[in-house]
């Protein structure tokens, strides 16, 4: 085995992690590290000069992961509400139980277990739900983007963010911030 | 026209994915000043885009 692929291979483990975390499922998260893995393999001269392996294998995993979201999104269809967070508020659209505020937040963040908390709530959205706000928010695409990816009208996809904020907020509360 | 609280809520989260218009954001701001438990809810928000990027930093490779 080369010295170039040896270390590529090096790096699977990391890259399978980082895969399951974003696609949460094990077996399209093999997949998609398989492709990011041949590509690499297949380019490693688009590596010459570059200072580190491990980002720019996970570059390339990004983009393998963005192609398998926007593949499975073609399979699966959503229902384009929102409103299953109708009954936090009354009929006139006000609270009916009005958020307060959260003790100390900021020390939530240096907290290993915090991120757990976190993980576990992004775990449990809906698919499509869960992809298009780890789009926007772990992998920093716009809105527009974000659209194209899943096939779906720009007000769709402030929908589908919408509920996985409403979402997070929700099980945060309950999972930690009420402990 | 008073916007509720639930469209405050939608206005608040696509604030974090668009621009808001003058109209909008001038609405908005009226409400977060005078009701509570939006202003809450809008922290809540902001802390969680936060929360998100340092998850993001957290899982991103170190260099090495």
């Amino acid at each position: 085995m080369s010295d170039f692929r040896s270390r590529v291979e090096g790096e699977r483990a990391y890259l399978l992690r980082y895969a399951s975390l974003q696609l949460r499922d094990r077996h399209s998260a093999e997949d998609v590290v398989q492709e990011a893995l041949l590509a690499a393999l297949a380019g490693e001269a688009g590596f010459a000069g570059r200072s580190n392996l491990r980002t720019w294998l996970t570059g390339i995993l990004k983009h393998k992961i963005v192609d398998a979201i926007r593949r499975s999104s073609r399979e699966a269809s959503v229902a384009p509400d929102g409103d299953e967070f109708e009954s936090l508020f009354d009929e006139r659209g006000h609270w009916v139980d009005a958020p307060a505020a959260w003790t100390d937040p900021g020390a939530s963040l240096e907290q290993k277990q915090f991120f757990a908390a976190l993980e576990d709530c992004l775990a449990r959205l809906p698919a499509k739900t869960a992809q298009a706000f780890t789009l926007r928010e772990h992998l920093g695409l716009d809105t527009g983007e974000i659209c194209k990816e899943l096939s779906v009208t720009a007000t769709h996809c402030w929908v589908l963010l919408y509920r996985a904020r409403m979402a997070l907020r929700e099980c945060l509360e309950a999972s930690w911030f009420k402990k | 026209m008073m916007l509720s609280c639930k469209e405050v809520t939608r206005l608040v989260s696509q604030g974090l994915d668009r621009r808001l218009g003058f109209g909008e954001r001038l609405q908005l701001h009226i409400h977060l000043a005078i009701c509570d438990g939006c202003a809450n809810f809008r922290r809540q928000m902001l802390f969680l885009r936060k929360a998100m990027a340092r998850l993001a930093d957290l899982e991103s490779p170190a260099e090495s």
